[in-house]
């Protein structure tokens, strides 16, 4: 029982004194986290809107004044015509452009119909409907206001919640989506990468005749990393907790089990590639083009799943990722607790055997 | 006295391909057995199957008193072994290396202190005791890897093609240890390519496709097929295999 402490300890020091690798470990977490909390965002503020004002009277004015004021948008030049609509988007000055009609006061104020025409430059389609969405909201808004009680009769009045995430934060989506990706990259990349190390140093060998199991060596070579992650895990989190006012609702054992778990899956992940790769390089390789791509793509992080086609989607349950993902959100936002995930846990539960057992038995294969 | 290596009919396949093909021979106690062959004739993989890591197709062998197929584990405690690629961490240093390994193979904190003060003043190195392996030179490293690798006073140690790459003086200096060790009964089973060193065998197998086509002490291999070195009966041997496979 001597020999264990002994692997793990060596383990350590290949770790600590592997700059790249610390990097890797503790660089890139926070790195991630504050670029996708501060840098990629898909919320857009002060959008360049130009406005054509051709009533210019006391209703158009408020509206294009509630616009301005709203943070979203910037109104960067008044148009004087029709023509410098177009002029003004082909010199990139502004995304958007509201046209008010002559008579629109007089016809909003009759409770006839009061056209308003909104341009938005869609070269960039993504941000051109969000900022149509944001748009349609505020004069939405600005004609309740302007109706205040007089409710016509029979009409629908909407009033949309939005449940888990009522401000709609980008956060909330990110931080479960760069905890996933982190955790995978380290735990499968650095688990396989370091067992194929000893393969092409030719350690492996002196190890495999040595008086340690092959399971033991493998669990040694690991444990550091398990350790690492779960430090890893708890650095992210506290990082979205505190400073971006990610909620979690429910249960944090629950939680940090639920990253365990993972960590598992992705470290059984990581065993089994080095079981089937001989170099450093194929190990890296087939970690970032087999595991990070699709954490990145198909896991519902950056773009949803629900609009990709269904092959994509069908693709996407082999990956642990999108299931992580899943028991992330419900925990943290919905504060599910056991019973409504244990759907996403069974599954990564599954993988996690099905990667020792294929792990083992390529591993068998080698030494026979 | 019990041998420290006996084989019989030792087979390994490889699909339609043979390893090797049914060798047997025995390996006394304290002997430095040499094991001789071209690249790709079984060398390599015969030493594989003696330590566990291969398990042969057919025969049988045992290694130290202890049976290649059911004892692994026993036999596996009583070997020590180095790989003709250089076997030790690089980013660890000289006590850290002996460390680990004397760790893996269960050695005691106090003993490990004991064994390593002992090998850093014989090789001399107790000055780099605490530097990085990957600073010092070739070969340094490997006499460093031979004393590892009996660190944990094993009955047999296998050495395959330990000498790769160093030059001839630091050889020299690297079988002074082998003797060392196989004077204190332990035994050495080593291949190689070096024909020089065959000559420094107590006795010599000789290997071409799979198979041992002669062994017996380098003295008597040279009157055998009359040649005047060890270089001279490789190349009779060799041809003999070309003429036959024609």
């Amino acid at each position: 029982m001597r020999q264990f402490p002994a692997f793990v300890k060596k383990e350590f020091y290949h770790i600590f004194r592997d700059r790249r690798t610390l990097l890797i470990l503790f660089g890139m977490p926070v790195v991630q986290i504050i670029l996708f909390g501060y840098a990629i965002t898909n919320e857009i503020r002060h959008a360049e809107i130009a406005v054509l004002d051709q009533a210019n009277d006391y209703y158009s004015n408020r509206l294009v004044n509630k616009i301005g004021a709203s943070g979203y948008f910037k109104i960067t030049r008044a148009l004087r015509n029709e023509r410098e609509i177009e002029e003004a988007f082909r010199n990139g000055s502004i995304k958007v452009a509201l046209v008010l009609p002559k008579n629109f006061g007089y016809d909003f104020y009759h409770g006839r119909k009061a056209p308003v025409q909104l341009l938005t430059d869609a070269s960039d389609p993504n941000s051109a409907s969000t900022l149509l969405n944001y748009a349609t909201a505020i004069i939405n808004n600005y004609q309740q206001e302007m109706m205040g009680d007089q409710q016509l009769p029979l009409t629908i009045d909407v009033q949309p919640r939005m449940l888990y995430n009522p401000a709609l934060k980008g956060v909330f989506m990110f931080v479960p989506g760069v905890m996933t990706l982190i955790l995978m990259l380290v735990s499968a990349m650095m688990t396989s990468i370091t067992i194929t190390r000893e393969k092409e140093t030719g350690t492996m060998e002196i190890l495999l005749v040595s008086p340690l199991s092959p399971g033991k060596i493998i669990v040694g070579k690991v444990v550091p990393y398990i350790l690492l992650s779960f430090i890893n895990a708890l650095i992210i989190l506290g990082l979205g907790v505190f400073l971006f006012g990610m909620p979690v609702k429910g249960s944090l054992l629950l939680l940090l089990m639920e990253c365990g778990l993972f960590v598992l899956t992705a470290l059984t992940l990581g065993i089994l590639i080095s079981t089937i790769t001989a170099s450093q390089q194929a190990a890296m390789m087939i970690s970032m083009v087999g595991l990070l791509m699709p954490t990145m793509l198909l896991s519902g992080f950056v773009f949803p799943l629900e609009s990709m086609p269904l092959p994509l989607r069908i693709l996407a349950n082999v990956f642990p990722a999108k299931w992580f993902i899943i028991i992330l959100k419900d925990v943290m936002l919905k504060g599910s607790g056991l019973p409504g995930i244990w759907q996403p846990t069974a599954v990564l539960c599954g993988m996690t055997i099905l990667f020792i057992a294929l792990s083992v038995r390529n591993f068998k294969t080698r030494l026979a | 006295m019990e041998k420290a290596i006996v084989t019989k009919d030792l087979t390994k396949r490889f699909g339609d391909f043979i390893a090797t093909d049914a060798i047997t021979f025995e390996v006394e106690r304290g002997e430095i057995f040499g094991f001789l062959g071209a690249n790709g004739a079984g060398k390599t993989t015969a030493m594989r199957m003696l330590c566990g890591l291969l398990k042969p197709s057919s025969g049988q062998a045992t290694v130290a008193g202890y049976d290649i197929f059911t004892q692994t584990d026993r036999v596996k405690k009583n070997i020590g072994y180095m790989s003709q690629k250089f076997s030790l961490y690089e980013d660890l240093t000289v006590r850290e290396n002996i460390r680990f390994y004397g760790g893996i193979y269960g050695l005691g904190r106090r003993q490990i202190k004991l064994k390593t003060e002992q090998l850093l003043e014989k090789l001399q190195i107790t000055r780099e005791a605490d530097q990085l392996v990957s600073s010092l030179p070739l070969g340094w490293k490997q006499k460093l890897a031979f004393s590892i690798a009996i660190l944990h006073d094993p009955s047999i140690v296998f050495l395959d093609e330990p000498t790769g790459g160093v030059d001839p003086i630091t050889r020299r200096q690297f079988w002074d240890l082998i003797y060392e060790a196989a004077h204190q009964q332990v035994t050495v089973f080593v291949t190689t390519h070096y024909m020089d060193e065959a000559e420094y065998c107590d006795r010599i197998s000789m290997m071409v496709d799979g198979r041992i086509k002669a062994l017996d002490t380098p003295r008597r291999l040279k009157a055998q097929f009359g040649a005047d070195s060890m270089n001279g009966v490789f190349l009779q041997l060799a041809r003999q295999q070309n003429i036959s496979n024609q």
